[in-house]
């Protein structure tokens, strides 16, 4: 970690920071005063290996999630971005012939541990995906979708719930007057949030967003940028996106990975400014991918 | 402007006319399928207007002749010939009317086919009167006079015979309605308690526990039935009485003249002098009454209530039945089972399952549900009533589950289809959230594929409404003597058998003793039990319609 250090230094006295074509003043804010060592720990991966049938898609991956923290996983297509986003949850699980060795810590717990209830891991670890996926019930329904699940049923607590998270999903003030309206009608961005409302209803510790704005026009993106930023205070999230600038943007960590290895993890900040590997540089700088 | 034919072909053009022809040619074959039908079948109860003729036999005797015309048609000179009809030379096809001349009781047959050219001075007298009877068929004649007791009936000055007899034929169906609540209802519901008590001491007998007690108990319950039958019996010979007091005197074609006792007259009618209106109204209720009325003159008259009741009764049941275990079949095909090899070789089956003989699956119920399952159920729930069946002989339980036997691999093969096309996404969310597999599938799955599986049960219906070949086997009947639905507990009676509308159409048009008089009531039938699955299916397909609403995120 004193490398790191070291070259934070030499940022600093630089005169000029490469910025690569990034838009610096775009970073996540105060993300270049971050250091991981300072961090608490969320999520820590120990030598992970994943194999589907045959092939093998990561080659084992040590990484440390920080705590209340945006990491952002950025790399070139099927290099193994959500691969392994999707083993935070054990949504691999569901693939047939995947086969994982190695180690998930979620709070100094093994989540591949035998005796593990995966429904409860999976709502310690929310997740929206790259396509928004309301189910058709009403708006309402959507989002007391898992408190449901849980068994709550108290009119009143899923009232409460249902705004709170929708109004955390910056979403209420544009559905609070049709609740009982069928969430399909909603437009992708809005139901992208929805998701998220979703996701956050049942109060996970980690929310994992898999490409949450690849499918939506940049106006909505940008308000998921924003609810990104606001929903740091509270939960700790990964993020992966193909779009740099994007990750450039919401993200406190950014992990760069290639051909299903780690390449490179740091603070978004130095990674953009001051990759140590020739691949990151490479694929930042848009020689690649 | 003109196309070689090279370029025509080459567009496609001849494809899409050859496409466009099938639709039509399929089109035209549906139309007219239920156009003649329709014809066929609706005509026969229009009052139609009764002609008198006079008939000059082949030897020459003369006669008077009433009937209606049913049918014309022209056979050829030479067929006559043959059959010792003089036909003068040159004439080819002479016209030859089907006549419904009715009197069963007088004549011995009620059609009678006569050479138009024997006919003369045809006319449709207004007083000529049709009625309708409980027994032998219908009567063609004149109404001479009405009598009571015996005695004519003297009306009083510008007394109308006619209406007289219409309000006398009201008052008896108006005690015939008393005779059969009694007959059917109160002494019915006695030979049951009756039969419940007989059950009830060999019970006692089987099981050892048949103490004087008890016996005198059942002794002292039966005491009370019988005395309620005597009271009944007795209402009962007063109303029998009251009923045959009237009679009608009517003279018929050859002037002779018969008494008929008005408790056998179900309606007189004079269609020659009735209006288009009255006619109209005629016609709504002769059709109101065939459809809700029971069958009389073995189901050759009256109507078929019981039929359409036993159709649909079976129809819901076998619903009721397949959904549940298709839809449970499916999900585990889809969701729960390893696919490999083995599931292959399961849909295969159940494929091939969808293109058994129907009769197979009628001899199978026979044979596995009937005599094996039911006899069992009858040894260990109702070995009281043994040696004669209760379970164990075909009834609307085994026809039901039969027919969802048969329907069973539609539903499944619907379902699985439905499943299949439920979007991973949607799943995974739900899984995300922290649901469990089967969680995902209640809330989620099975709701979005609900349209699917209506689309299942709807082939289902649409098979097995129109099933006939294997219910004669595992319950159908040509006559039930009761609907199994009524006010009886236990309200629903799955050992009954019961009537279907395929299984009258066969029993009417190929298993009665008067084919002409039953030809028109098949396809009276026909066209109800046509009416009867479209109106099943389409309260089918609107549900479907109104689940697809709800769950079109498919769709995209």
């Amino acid at each position: 970690m004193t490398e790191v250090a070291n070259r934070d230094a030499e940022v600093a006295t630089a005169e000029e920071p490469r910025t690569h074509g990034i838009d610096i003043s775009s970073l996540g804010r105060s993300s270049d005063t971050l250091k991981l060592e300072d961090e608490k720990t969320s999520l820590e991966v120990k030598n992970l290996k994943l194999h589907y049938g045959e092939k093998e898609a990561l080659h084992g991956i040590d990484l440390i999630i920080p705590q209340k923290r945006v990491t952002a996983f950025i790399g070139p297509s099927g290099c193994g971005k959500s691969t392994l986003l999707r083993c935070f949850n054990r949504m691999n699980d569901l693939v047939d012939g995947c086969k994982i060795d190695g180690q998930i810590l979620l709070e100094n717990q093994n989540i591949y541990q035998r005796n593990v209830d995966v429904a409860d891991l999976r709502r310690r670890v929310g997740m929206v995906f790259q396509k928004p996926n309301p189910f058709p019930k009403s708006i309402y329904e959507n989002v007391a979708y898992g408190l449901r699940i849980q068994g709550i049923n108290k009119k009143r607590v899923l009232d409460e719930t249902v705004e709170w998270a929708l109004k955390s999903a910056a979403l209420w003030d544009e559905v609070k007057d049709r609740l009982d309206d069928s969430a399909l009608g909603l437009s992708g961005g809005q139901q992208q949030r929805l998701v998220i409302a979703r996701t956050v209803a049942v109060k996970p510790e980690v929310l994992l967003l898999d490409e949450p704005a690849s499918a939506l026009d940049p106006l909505s993106t940008l308000k998921i940028e924003e609810l990104i930023h606001e929903l740091k205070d509270e939960y700790t999230i990964v993020i992966v996106t193909h779009n740099m600038q994007q990750a450039a943007r919401v993200s406190d960590y950014t992990a760069f990975m290639y051909m299903g290895d780690m390449i490179e993890f740091g603070s978004t900040n130095e990674l953009f400014t001051n990759p140590t590997k020739k691949q990151t540089e490479d694929y930042i700088t848009g020689r690649y991918g | 402007m003109r196309v070689s034919l090279k370029k025509w072909s080459q567009k496609g053009s001849p494809w899409v006319w050859l496409n466009a022809g099938a639709v039509a040619i399929s089109l035209i074959m549906v139309v007219g399928l239920l156009g003649l039908i329709a014809a066929k079948g609706l005509v026969h109860f229009w009052p139609h207007a009764v002609m008198e003729a006079e008939h000059t036999a082949v030897d020459g005797s003369r006669s008077v002749i009433i009937g209606e015309i049913v049918e014309t048609e022209d056979v050829t000179a030479e067929q006559l010939r043959t059959a010792g009809v003089s036909v003068s030379e040159g004439v080819d096809f002479l016209s030859r009317n089907l006549l419904k001349i009715g009197n069963r009781d007088v004549s011995g047959f009620d059609f009678r086919w006569v050479l138009d050219r024997e006919l003369s001075n045809k006319h449709y007298p207004e007083k000529v009167m049709v009625m309708e009877r409980y027994e032998w068929g219908n009567f063609y004649g004149y109404l001479q006079s009405v009598k009571e007791a015996g005695q004519e009936v003297s009306l009083s000055e510008n007394g109308d015979l006619w209406a007289e007899f219409q309000s006398r034929i009201e008052r008896a169906e108006g005690i015939r309605e008393k005779i059969e609540h009694i007959e059917k209802g109160e002494i019915g519901s006695i030979n049951r308690g009756l039969e419940r008590l007989r059950l009830k001491q060999r019970a006692l007998e089987l099981k050892g526990n048949a103490t004087p007690d008890r016996l005198a108990d059942i002794q002292a319950e039966r005491a009370e039935y019988d005395a309620q039958y005597e009271g009944l019996q007795a209402e009962l010979t007063d109303l029998y009485g009251l009923i045959n007091r009237d009679s009608l005197v009517a003279t018929t074609m050859d002037d002779s003249v018969v008494e008929i006792p008005l408790a056998k007259v179900v309606k007189a009618f004079r269609p020659n002098q009735m209006s288009l209106f009255e006619k109209i109204i005629f016609y709504v209720k002769q059709v109101g009454s065939f459809i809700t009325e029971d069958p009389r003159e073995a189901n050759t008259e009256g109507g078929i209530f019981p039929a359409i009741f036993g159709t649909v009764m079976m129809v819901i049941l076998m619903s009721i039945l397949v959904t549940p275990l298709g839809v449970i079949t499916a999900v585990y095909l889809r969701e729960y089972a390893r696919q490999g090899p083995l599931t292959q070789l399961i849909r295969i089956a159940v494929n091939n399952l969808a293109g058994v003989p129907s009769i197979v699956y009628g001899v199978f119920g026979l044979g596995f549900f009937i005599y094996f399952i039911g006899s069992g159920v009858d040894q260990a729930m109702f070995p009281e009533a043994l040696p004669s069946p209760t379970f164990g002989t075909p009834g609307l339980l085994w026809a039901s589950i039969t027919l969802a036997l048969l329907t069973l691999p539609v539903v499944i093969v619907a379902t699985e289809e439905g499943l299949s096309r439920i979007p991973r996404s949607i799943r995974e969310g739900s899984l995300a959230l922290g649901a469990t597999k089967a969680e995902t599938l209640w809330r989620v799955v099975i709701p979005m594929a609900s349209p699917a599986m209506m689309t299942g049960v709807i082939l289902a219906i649409a098979r097995a409404a129109g099933e006939v070949a294997p219910l004669m086997l595992v319950g159908v009947v040509k006559l039930a003597p009761s609907l199994p639905l009524d006010g009886n507990f236990p309200y629903l009676h799955l050992d009954q058998k019961f009537m279907h509308l395929g299984f009258h159409i066969y029993d009417v048009g190929f298993q009665s003793p008067n084919v002409e008089a039953a030809r028109p009531l098949v396809y009276a039938t026909s066209l109800l039990l046509v009416v009867v699955i479209a109106l099943l299916n389409l309260s089918a397909v609107s549900i479907r319609n109104r689940l697809r609403e709800k769950y079109k995120a498919l769709e995209m």
